[in-house]
C-alpha cells in the first residue's frame, strides 16, 4: 500500500504543512487544471473504521460521492482500513493519486495509517447529517456497539454529544442478540416488527441477558413479530433517554448502520413523537463526514497562508 | 494531589531577565521538585513512626484540624492521601482487590477500600509504612468520612472525634461575621474544638499551649495567604501552573504541611516561583492554545496519561474545584487573627470548611466567575464513579452553566482509583471530539472578526 508522496503527516502533530511540492504529480496536474480550465478534479475521502465495520467513502470537490465501501473490520484493523479504501477506489474508477486527503474516523481512526490526520466520529457524524439535512439540530447515531446523541448549532458546531459506549444496551448489538436468538437475518427485523399487533414489554436492558428474555417470551407463545417490536422499542427507549440528555430540537437526522432499519425508524419516531431524517447514506455517514473534513483541508490548502493558519 | 518529581512544568520561555537574584534553573519547577522531596519526608517520618510502633490522628483533608494537633504534636496521616498514592504509582488494583474480598463492594468509595487493605497489611504501603491510628478526626463535609471512622474504631478501638460543621443553607447565602447566625455557628465550633482539645490532651497527657497555637495559626496564615496568591497568578497568560497536575502537588503540600515551618516556607517560596513565571512569561505549555477549569477529582490511574489527553491538544487546566474543595476551603485565603486564636480558629474553620462543602455543590456560581476572571476556553466535567458526593449533581452544574455562558464544556467519567472503569479509549474519543468543537469555534470566531 503506497502513502500519497509528502502528504502524509504525524497525526500527532496536527500540523497543516501541505504544499504544491508535497502533492503527487496527479494532484499538482489536478489543481493546475482546476486553476486554468476551471474543472471538477479535486478528490477526498473519509475511512470510518467501526467496532464492527469499516466504511470508506470519496468525493468530489462538490461533495458528490464518487465512491464507497463497507466491509466487516474483523480482527485485523488497519488491513480492513485498507481494503475498504481500495474497494471504494475501484468502484470510483479513480487513481490512488487522485485523492488528495484522506480523513481517518471511528474507534480505528488512529490505525488508517495512510490517512493524512483523524477527526473522532462525533464530529464526523455530525457534519455527515447537516451535510444531508441541512435543518438538522440534534444527530442519532446507532451503531453495532455504541449509540451516540450529538446536538449541533445552526452553524453545524457540536453543541454537546452524549455516548453509550460503556455498556451495549441500546446498540446495534443488541438487535444482533435478538437476530442469533431468533433466528432471523439482521436485514428482515425491523420488517418483522412492523408487523407487530401487541408489541411485548422487553424488561432487560442488558444485551446478554436479552437472548435468554426473547426465548422466554418465545416459550410463553408470543409472537415473533410482537417480541421483535418490544426489542425495537427497547433499544429506541435507551436511545431516547441518551437524546434528552443533549436536548431534543428539530430536525432530528438519525444515522449508523440501524437507521436502515425501518423497525427502529418507526419505533424512534413513535416514541420521539417526531419525523426522523433518515439518509440512503445514514450508514456512510461518518464516512461521508470524514470526507467532508478532508475536503476541507483541500480546499483551505489553495487559499493563502494565512487563511490556512486559521483553519488549523 | 502527589505524583514523583517528575513532573515538571515545561516552559517556553524566553532569557531570564539579567538582574534576577535567583537563578533560572533553580526557580522554575521548584514548587514541584520541593514538593515531592517533602513528601519524601513525610512518608519517611510516618515509616518510621510505625516501625517504633508509634501512632497518629487520621486527619482528612476537608478539615484536618492540624492547627490543634499540631500543638500537641500528634503526627498526622491522611488516608485520602496515602490511598490515591496506590493508584498513582500503580498499585491501587492490589489494595481494592483486598478490600473486595474483605467484603467491601466495587461502588464504595476507593479511598476507602485501599486504607481498608493498608490497615488489614499492617500499614504496608507503597511509600513505607503507615503508622496505626490513635485518634480520628473528621468533619461533616463528606458523610463517608464518619462511616470510615467507625471503621478505625471497630478496628483499633480509637476515638473518633467529628466536628460538625453548619452547612450553607442556600446557594448564594453564606452567613459571614456580623449576622447572628453566624455567630451562633461560631459558637457551636468553637465548643467543638474546645472538646477536641480536652480529648488531645487526654490522648497525649500533654497540656494545650495557647501560644504554640498562635505559631501554628501563624503558619498556616501563611500557608492560606500563599494558596490564595497561586491560585490568583494563574490568571495570567501564559498560565504559570497546571491545575490539575502541579497542583495536585501544592495541594498535597498544603494539606500535610499544614500549620508547619516547612510548610509556611513552600509557600513562600511557590509564590515567589509563580511570581517570577508570571513576569518572565513562563508558560506550563511552550504553546498554550486553550485555558481550561477542571471539575472534579483526578483520574489517578492513568495520571500522566489523563492530562497529556489535554495537553497534546496545548489546553492546559488553569484552574480547579478540585483546588478548591480538597484544600479544606484553604484557596478562601483566612488569615487567622493571632490576637483572638481560639475564636478566629473557630471562624476560619467554619468559614473554611463550609466552603469546601460549597465548592462541592453550588458550583456554577464560582465557574462563571472563573471563565471571565481567567479567560477561560472550556470546562470539563469529571464525574467518579466511587464518590458521589462529588460526582451527583455535576450533570445539573453543568446545565445550570451552559444556560448563564456560551462556554463549551466537557463531561466525561471514571473513577479517582479504579483503573477497572477508566477506558482511556473511550475518554481519548470524547476528549479529542471537545477540542475538535474547539478548534471549529476558534475558526468561526477568526472568520467573524
Amino acid at each position: 500500500m503506497t502513502n500519497h508522496e509528502g502528504v502524509i503527516h504525524d497525526p500527532a502533530s496536527r500540523t497543516e504543512g501541505m504544499t504544491m511540492n508535497s502533492l503527487g504529480n496527479g494532484a499538482q496536474d489536478g489543481i493546475l487544471r482546476h486553476i486554468f480550465e476551471g474543472g471538477s478534479m479535486a478528490y477526498a475521502a473519509g475511512v470510518d473504521v467501526g467496532s464492527t465495520q469499516t466504511k470508506a467513502i470519496i468525493i468530489d470537490e462538490d461533495g458528490r460521492i464518487v465512491g464507497r465501501a463497507l466491509i466487516d473490520t474483523g480482527a485485523n484493523v488497519t488491513l480492513a482500513a485498507e481494503n475498504a479504501y481500495m474497494a471504494a477506489l475501484q468502484q470510483s474508477g479513480l487513481r490512488e493519486e487522485e485523492v488528495e486527503y484522506v480523513v481517518g474516523t471511528g474507534y480505528g481512526r488512529y490505525r488508517v495509517t495512510f490517512g493524512n490526520t483523524q477527526v473522532t466520529e462525533i464530529s464526523c457524524h455530525a457534519r455527515g447529517a447537516v451535510h444531508m439535512f441541512p435543518g438538522t439540530r440534534t444527530v442519532l447515531d446507532m451503531g453495532g456497539q455504541d449509540t451516540k446523541a450529538i446536538r449541533v448549532s445552526p452553524s453545524g458546531e457540536i453543541i454537546d454529544f452524549c455516548m453509550n459506549d460503556k455498556c451495549a444496551a441500546g446498540t446495534g448489538r443488541f438487535l444482533g442478540a435478538a437476530s442469533a436468538a431468533l433466528d432471523i437475518p439482521l436485514d428482515e427485523l425491523g420488517q418483522v416488527a412492523l408487523r407487530a399487533e401487541r408489541p411485548v414489554r422487553i424488561s432487560t436492558t442488558c444485551t446478554v441477558f436479552a437472548e435468554s428474555e426473547v426465548l422466554s417470551w418465545l416459550g410463553k407463545g408470543k409472537k415473533i413479530e410482537d417480541i421483535l417490536a418490544g426489542v425495537h422499542q427497547s433499544i429506541a427507549a435507551r436511545s431516547i433517554g441518551l437524546l434528552r440528555r443533549v436536548g431534543i430540537q428539530e430536525e432530528i437526522t438519525f444515522t449508523g448502520g440501524v437507521a436502515r432499519n425501518v423497525g427502529m425508524v418507526e419505533a424512534l419516531q413513535r416514541g420521539l413523537g417526531v419525523k426522523l431524517n433518515v439518509s440512503e447514506e445514514s450508514h456512510f455517514m461518518g464516512a461521508l463526514g470524514a470526507a467532508l473534513f478532508a475536503l476541507d483541508h483541500i480546499l483551505a490548502s489553495r487559499l493563502p497562508a494565512e487563511a490556512v493558519e486559521g483553519a488549523r | 494531589m502527589m505524583t514523583d518529581s517528575r513532573v515538571t512544568s515545561e516552559g517556553g520561555h524566553r532569557e531570564s531577565h539579567p538582574a534576577s537574584p535567583v537563578a533560572h534553573e533553580d526557580i522554575v519547577g521548584r514548587g514541584n521538585r520541593e514538593g515531592a522531596q517533602l513528601f519524601r519526608e513525610w512518608f519517611q517520618g510516618l515509616t518510621e513512626t510505625a516501625e517504633r510502633g508509634g501512632a497518629a490522628a487520621y486527619v482528612f483533608v476537608m478539615g484536618s484540624m492540624a492547627e490543634i494537633l499540631r500543638v500537641f504534636d500528634l503526627p498526622t496521616v491522611f488516608p485520602e492521601i496515602h490511598s490515591l498514592q496506590t493508584a498513582v504509582r500503580r498499585v491501587a488494583h492490589e489494595y481494592l482487590d483486598q478490600a473486595e474480598d474483605y467484603g467491601y463492594s466495587p461502588d464504595i468509595c476507593g479511598y476507602v477500600k485501599a486504607d481498608v487493605a493498608v490497615q488489614l497489611l499492617g500499614g504496608q504501603h507503597p511509600m513505607g509504612r503507615i503508622p496505626k491510628p490513635q485518634l480520628a478526626v473528621l468533619t461533616n463535609a463528606c458523610n463517608t468520612y464518619i462511616k470510615w471512622g467507625e471503621i478505625w474504631e471497630r478496628m483499633y478501638h480509637i476515638p473518633v472525634f467529628v466536628l460538625d460543621v453548619p452547612g450553607t443553607r442556600a446557594a448564594g447565602r453564606q452567613t459571614w461575621p456580623g449576622d447572628p447566625d453566624f455567630q451562633n455557628d461560631c459558637a457551636y465550633v468553637a465548643a467543638q474544638i474546645k472538646d477536641l482539645i480536652r480529648l488531645c490532651e487526654q490522648i497525649t497527657g500533654k497540656k494545650f499551649n495557647i501560644d504554640r497555637l498562635r505559631e501554628v495559626l501563624g503558619y498556616v496564615n501563611v500557608m492560606n495567604r500563599g494558596w490564595k496568591r497561586v491560585l490568583a497568578l494563574n490568571r495570567s497568560r501564559p498560565s504559570v501552573f497546571n491545575a490539575l497536575t502541579d497542583g495536585t502537588i501544592y495541594l498535597g503540600v498544603s494539606n500535610a504541611f499544614r500549620g508547619t515551618a516547612a510548610g509556611a516556607r513552600y509557600f513562600e517560596r511557590l509564590v515567589e516561583e509563580m511570581e517570577y513565571k508570571v513576569a518572565h512569561g513562563i508558560g506550563t505549555l511552550v504553546d498554550e492554545k486553550y485555558r481550561l477549569i477542571f471539575v472534579g477529582v483526578p483520574c489517578y490511574p492513568i495520571f500522566r496519561r489523563f492530562s497529556e489527553l489535554f495537553t497534546q491538544w496545548g489546553g492546559t487546566f488553569v484552574n480547579s474545584t478540585y483546588l478548591w474543595f480538597a484544600a479544606g476551603g484553604a484557596n478562601l485565603g483566612f488569615e487567622y487573627d493571632l490576637d483572638r486564636p481560639l475564636e478566629s480558629l473557630a471562624e476560619g474553620v467554619l468559614i473554611s470548611v463550609r466552603d469546601a462543602m460549597d465548592s462541592m455543590f453550588y458550583q456554577d456560581r464560582p465557574l462563571i466567575q472563573m471563565i471571565d476572571e481567567y479567560q477561560v476556553d472550556g470546562v470539563v466535567y469529571h464525574p467518579i464513579k466511587s464518590c458521589r458526593t462529588v460526582s451527583t449533581g455535576l450533570a445539573d452544574n453543568r446545565r445550570a452553566l451552559m444556560a448563564a455562558r456560551d462556554v463549551p464544556s466537557l463531561f466525561i467519567e471514571s473513577d479517582m482509583m479504579d483503573r477497572r472503569v477508566v477506558s482511556e479509549a473511550q475518554l481519548k474519543n470524547r476528549v479529542d471530539a471537545f477540542f475538535e468543537g474547539l478548534a471549529a469555534r476558534k475558526v468561526a470566531a477568526q472568520r467573524e472578526a
